[in-house]
């Protein structure tokens, strides 16, 4: 490895021996591109021409009226093309492995968002895509299911363990050591082996960046939060990362509770979990004591995941940034909250985001301002929001 | 000359896995003495473990009967040290991280020396990460088995034989455990790289099915390891005793005479 594989002691790769040449490949292939100015240019006309860029940083007035206490912004990652920020990484991957040659497409997807963002980006740069799924997940998201099939990518139905997202990772996985000459594994969060968790990392990075800048011109300082909610983590490591070094800023992931931490029925894995490996890296992960994953809980498909990204268990492990969590009860509470008053559909997912600002901004003095990363819209959760 | 090399000592190994708690640990003590029995000269036993990643659907299955009887890495340790004396060939571990890190690296690692285990296997752990339990295991002279693959590159085998020890698990193609549609047909070119870069008995994995094939693979390396085949072979025998003895004793049996016949 050319550059380090950990964030203080978390990260690594822990794969099999098979995937060792490829992650090499990989490696060398991304950090080529840190200082190619074509594949830079080429990657910023496609967010800019192709998904929106740059998103729009939304003062939200009724939110912020209704609260009485901090103002919010909201940072609108849902406009982007296919609705959520997943596009952002698939579109920076998939170009890198039109680049290296690679003429298939593996991934994975839970609540479909990402599976759908890379069908997307497969479709454009003309790639055979193949998109992994838990069998319970193809169900709940039959929509984002029919996406993919529109976009000519075949989506997978994973029969194994408990066919939730961990599954379909666990055979994306098998098909990339099968298939590891030939194929690229696009992995949807800042998660999985090194150099994953900081190419994604470095992708989505450009939400927070913009966010700054745009913070800085409509409000002349920094804010003096930032939110996002936590699942494997790609959306808050995106708008986090840009705020790292100022110290002044808080950082504050929201991870899914699902029924309560104390139930055992969660996502909650910075506060629920401990140090184990999963997928490829050694971070914060759900098991029990005789190191058996746990399947996790959350009515959000997107952070229905036993495990977070190294990274954020660094930040965590650091103190640098906070983690807390918020229920499926609460999450639903936001969701109807944020359409009622601010005209917009939120996803549940980014729900949780705000209803942590929900529970604590009102206590805020009237000065302090809150960020928060909308990172995806609720379309795609109608059926479930319906159901209840 | 420790177990496992003694095991490769004058002829073809054969190595056999099975997960255990599959579908019972009452059925794996009764299945290793029985291997044994039948002529196996290694026993690699798997942990269970919920996330298998590196196995295909059979290994998979075979782990999830074993979670479900209640199996951990603790029952398991205890069931192999309950064994000492009563099997020749050595025992070989092979599991997955999160279980050894669940367990305490050092724990187990004094744990796994006093049951007995000869060698640990850990398909998760490529060699570049392997270094700190590598090294707690073979001060309590236990190996810690390497694996090298079809695609490693010259540099890499040659870095991972200098630190290996027992053998060299030899991963026979790209793919996961079981996929034997696929094969290697540069099976013999591959080998002859692992060996120029290594005096330690090579044992070629993954994919080896049936009696034909492990000839072939006997052919060019010094010992075959079959697992995904054996747990199918053994699956519909469920705890039956007897069935379990006639079934394990013919596919043994002509596995034996395939990797014999190799020379």
């Amino acid at each position: 490895m050319k550059t380090s594989m950990y964030f203080g002691i978390f990260g690594g790769q822990y794969v099999p021996e098979t995937l060792v040449p490829a992650l090499d490949e990989l490696e060398t292939a991304y950090l080529g591109t840190l200082d190619d100015a074509s594949f830079n240019g080429e990657l910023l006309a496609l967010l800019h021409n192709y998904s929106g860029r740059p998103t729009p940083l939304w003062f939200a007035p009724r939110i912020t009226e209704s609260l009485g206490g901090a103002k919010v912004y909201l940072k609108r990652e849902d406009l982007n093309h296919t609705g959520a920020h997943k596009i952002n990484n698939a579109l920076g991957q998939v170009l890198l492995a039109s680049k290296m040659g690679k003429k298939r497409i593996i991934a994975e997807t839970g609540a479909g968002q990402h599976g759908v963002a890379v069908a997307t980006a497969a479709a454009l740069f003309g790639l055979e895509c193949v998109v992994y799924m838990g069998e319970e997940d193809v169900h709940r998201q039959a929509p984002n299911v029919a996406r993919m099939n529109l976009l000519g990518t075949k989506v997978v139905s994973v029969l194994s363990g408990t066919r939730t997202l961990k599954d379909a990772v666990n055979e994306a996985i098998r098909d990339w050591v099968t298939n590891v000459e030939d194929s690229f594994y696009v992995i949807g969060s800042v998660m999985g082996p090194h150099p994953y968790p900081l190419m994604v990392r470095n992708f989505q990075k450009v939400i927070g960046e913009e966010a700054r800048a745009q913070m800085l011109e409509c409000e002349g300082r920094l804010p003096d939060q930032v939110i996002a909610c936590v699942g494997g983590g790609s959306n808050a490591m995106g708008i986090f990362h840009a705020f790292v070094g100022d110290r002044d800023v808080e950082l504050i992931g929201v991870e899914a509770a699902g029924r309560g931490v104390d139930t055992g029925l969660h996502a909650a894995t910075i506060s629920g979990g401990k140090p184990g490996v999963l997928h490829g890296s050694y971070s914060y992960v759900l098991f029990d004591e005789d190191g058996q994953i746990q399947p996790a809980h959350s009515i959000s498909a997107g952070l229905d995941y036993p495990g977070v990204g190294p990274e954020h268990s660094h930040l965590a492990a650091t103190g640098r940034a906070t983690y807390v969590s918020v229920t499926d009860d609460e999450a639903v509470e936001a969701f109807h909250r944020t359409c009622r008053l601010e005209g917009i559909i939120p996803a549940l997912e980014s729900s949780h985001a705000l209803a942590h600002v929900y529970r604590t901004a009102a206590a805020l003095p009237k000065e302090t301002i809150v960020l928060v990363n909308l990172s995806g819209r609720g379309d795609k959760d109608m059926d479930t929001i319906l159901s209840l | 000359m420790n177990g496992i090399a003694q095991a490769f000592d004058g002829k073809k190994a054969l190595i056999t896995y099975i997960t255990a708690g599959d579908p019972d640990l009452d059925t794996t003590a009764f299945l290793l003495k029985l291997l044994d029995e039948s002529g196996v000269d290694i026993l690699e036993v798997g942990i269970p473990f919920s996330d298998p990643l590196a196995d295909g659907p059979v290994i998979q299955q075979a782990g999830q009967r074993a979670l479900k009887s209640g199996t951990t890495l603790k029952k398991l340790l205890a069931m192999l040290a309950s064994l000492k004396g009563e099997v020749k060939a050595p025992l070989v571990l092979m599991g997955y991280m999160n279980s050894l890190i669940a367990y305490g690296l050092e724990t187990f690692a004094k744990d796994a020396a006093d049951a007995g285990v000869a060698g640990v296997i850990v398909p998760d752990l490529p060699f570049h990460q392997s270094e700190e339990l590598a090294g707690l295991l073979r001060s309590r002279g236990v190996d810690f088995i390497l694996m090298v693959t079809p695609n490693s590159t010259p540099e890499r085998l040659k870095a991972i034989a200098e630190k290996a020890s027992g053998f060299l698990y030899c991963v026979s193609l790209l793919g996961v455990t079981g996929a034997d549609e696929k094969g290697n047909a540069h099976l013999e070119e591959y080998m002859q790289r692992v060996r120029a870069s290594t005096k330690l008995p090579l044992a070629l994995g993954f994919g080896v099915s049936t009696p034909h094939r492990a000839k072939a693979a006997a052919q060019v390396a010094d010992g075959v390891i079959v697992g995904s085949a054996l747990i199918s072979a053994l699956e519909p025998c469920g705890t039956d005793r007897k069935q379990l003895v006639a079934k394990a004793t013919e596919f043994i049996g002509s596995l034996r005479a395939g990797v014999d016949s190799a020379g």
